[in-house]
């Protein structure tokens, strides 16, 4: 109990202070997470919008496969990248293992099933009534997407604190992919909250872990607010 | 107008990623080397590597890149060219390493020796014996179900394991079929020696520890050092580089200045006196001049990569 009380303290005194290894950390766990889920809202809101809109075979598989991959582990998704990327993958030229980038990378495929998923739920959420009254208004096809997706804009505003909440949660794939790099230069390591905080915990640092656990849930609880307060503007 | 204030706000965010990834991409760092090593866990749960990596970093104006892992997924890395150097500690494996032509320039900079821990009251009643008898009175006591007897493997393939494994072999168990799955008492945690310290600790049980690792985290542990003397707990730690005939781009430069930094007599000195102010004792030895005690070619120790 003591153990844990004290950790609190020593916790709070690392983010007051506002620890520079801490504070690293922290920024380079949003900056990670943060273009992660930019680039898999920019990948996932078309491709939902088409698989929402579209008619064509297999639609309904599609959106169970979709679906079914709201629960991939990240390990898993750690170990496909780290084969792809490794030196003798296919992409091994590229030399993006134990980098940022990688990780990146990582989190973008993690949180795709989920964001496009959640974009299709957040579309076809929309009033029919609305659906019908732009086709009969006679609006064009790009139109009509660009109506309803602001009809729907505060689902998928949703949808990527879901996927930012995944992506910067996640510390299967960061650790593999990533390696918990911590060098002398912020973009070369990979040190991030999560696989801080696993790190920590097994050298025994039990007050800095629980410090990056309190920041990490700050920074959801941030995004989260955020969002709120725009739904219910 | 809160529209326009968040996109503000994202525009202020992406802005300052740009800024980010362009400090982390140009500027003078980009004239910096990369090094990327690969270790086992030891090395780097006892700071060494970072303390030595400091002093690397400012007398080659490179950048050090340490990925800590088990000797087992470190040779895994080497094999697949995903580093520059490896620092591992399992002959046997390096040797399997280099005849396949995967390293190359092996030099051996340091050593210790391994420890066998477990709670102060010693439940198997091992303290003072021979490693091979105590390895085979804990695995008999646990097989009984004596109470509190347990041993917590790395089981994770790490050059600790390979030595743990050796033990038992030397026992007279085959460690596949009387050991792995035998019983309760015995236990793999799959993890770095660190975790598999703290997890001994909290199980009450027996492990097998290289002497660093244990001695920088004995504040935050109960066990106590029961074994720690025989011919078969030496633990050598060598760095080698990966072959560039296998990976031409790999930074093998750079590479063969870390090997040979590592033998130089300063760096064998910081080894020889790391930790000792703050544990009273040093966590490794200077290989330097001790090669014929720990069974190595002298070329290893002393002659640097032309």
């Amino acid at each position: 109990m003591y153990e844990i009380i004290e950790g609190f303290i020593e916790a709070g005194r690392l983010i007051i202070t506002l620890d520079p290894d801490v504070m690293t950390i922290a920024a380079r766990s949003i900056i990670v997470s943060f273009i992660a889920t930019i680039t898999a809202t920019l990948i996932s809101v078309p491709l939902g919008a088409a698989i929402n809109f579209g008619t064509f075979p297999g639609r309904k598989g599609l959106i169970n496969l979709i679906q079914t991959l709201y629960s991939l582990p990240t390990v898993i998704v750690g170990l496909l990248i780290f084969l792809l990327i490794s030196r003798v993958g296919p992409f091994g030229f590229m030399r993006l293992l134990f980098t940022p980038t990688a990780m990146i990378v990582a989190q973008t495929v993690l949180v795709l099933p989920i964001m496009t998923g959640l974009t299709i739920s957040a579309l076809s959420g929309v009033d029919p009534v609305i659906r019908d009254t732009l086709h009969s208004l006679g609006a064009t096809r790009l139109q009509f997407l660009i109506n309803v997706m602001k009809e729907a804009r505060f689902a998928i505003l949703a949808t990527v604190a879901v996927g930012f909440g995944r992506a910067i949660s996640e510390v299967g794939a960061a650790i593999l992919v990533g390696g918990n790099i911590m060098a002398s230069s912020f973009m070369r390591s990979t040190r991030v909250l999560t696989t801080a905080i696993s790190l920590e915990t097994s050298m025994g640092n039990i007050p800095k872990s629980i410090a990056l656990g309190i920041i990490l849930l700050t920074i959801a609880l941030g995004v989260n607010l955020a969002i709120t307060m725009v739904q219910h503007r | 107008m809160l529209r326009r204030t968040l996109f503000t706000v994202a525009a202020v965010m992406v802005a300052f990623m740009l800024i980010c990834g362009c400090i982390g991409t140009t500027g003078p760092e980009t004239e910096k080397q990369q090094l990327r090593i690969a270790t086992t866990t030891s090395l780097d749960d006892t700071k060494l590597l970072n303390h030595l990596s400091t002093i690397f970093e400012e007398q080659y104006n490179a950048e050090v890149l340490v990925v800590s892992a088990g000797t087992g997924i470190a040779l895994e890395y080497g094999q697949r060219g995903d580093v520059d150097v490896l620092m591992v500690h399992d002959r046997v494996r390096e040797d399997v390493f280099l005849a396949d032509g995967y390293g190359i320039n092996r030099r051996v900079f340091a050593y210790n020796y391994f420890i066998l821990a477990g709670p102060e009251s010693d439940p198997a009643g091992i303290k003072g014996m021979k490693p091979e008898e105590a390895f085979a009175t804990i695995r008999e006591k646990g097989m009984a179900g004596e109470s509190g007897v347990a041993f917590v493997s790395r089981g994770d393939a790490s050059g600790t394991h390979a030595k743990e494994k050796a033990i038992w072999k030397g026992a007279g168990f085959d460690y596949a079929t009387e050991i792995q799955g035998s019983g309760d008492w015995y236990l793999e945690a799959g993890k770095g020696m660190g975790e598999t310290l703290t997890m001994s600790n909290e199980k009450q049980a027996y492990v097998l520890s290289d002497i660093g690792t244990y001695l920088a985290y004995k504040g935050d542990l109960d066990l106590v050092t029961l074994v720690d003397e025989g011919d078969i707990l030496l633990n050598v730690y060598c760095a080698m580089q990966i072959n560039p005939a296998k990976y031409p781009d790999i930074n093998s430069e750079i590479a063969k200045d870390w090997v040979n930094f590592m033998i130089t007599d300063e760096v064998q000195e910081e080894i020889a006196s790391f930790g000792v102010a703050q544990y009273g004792q040093p966590l490794f030895y200077a290989a330097q001049d001790d090669w014929e005690k720990i069974g190595v070619p002298q070329t290893e120790v002393k002659d640097p990569i032309p």
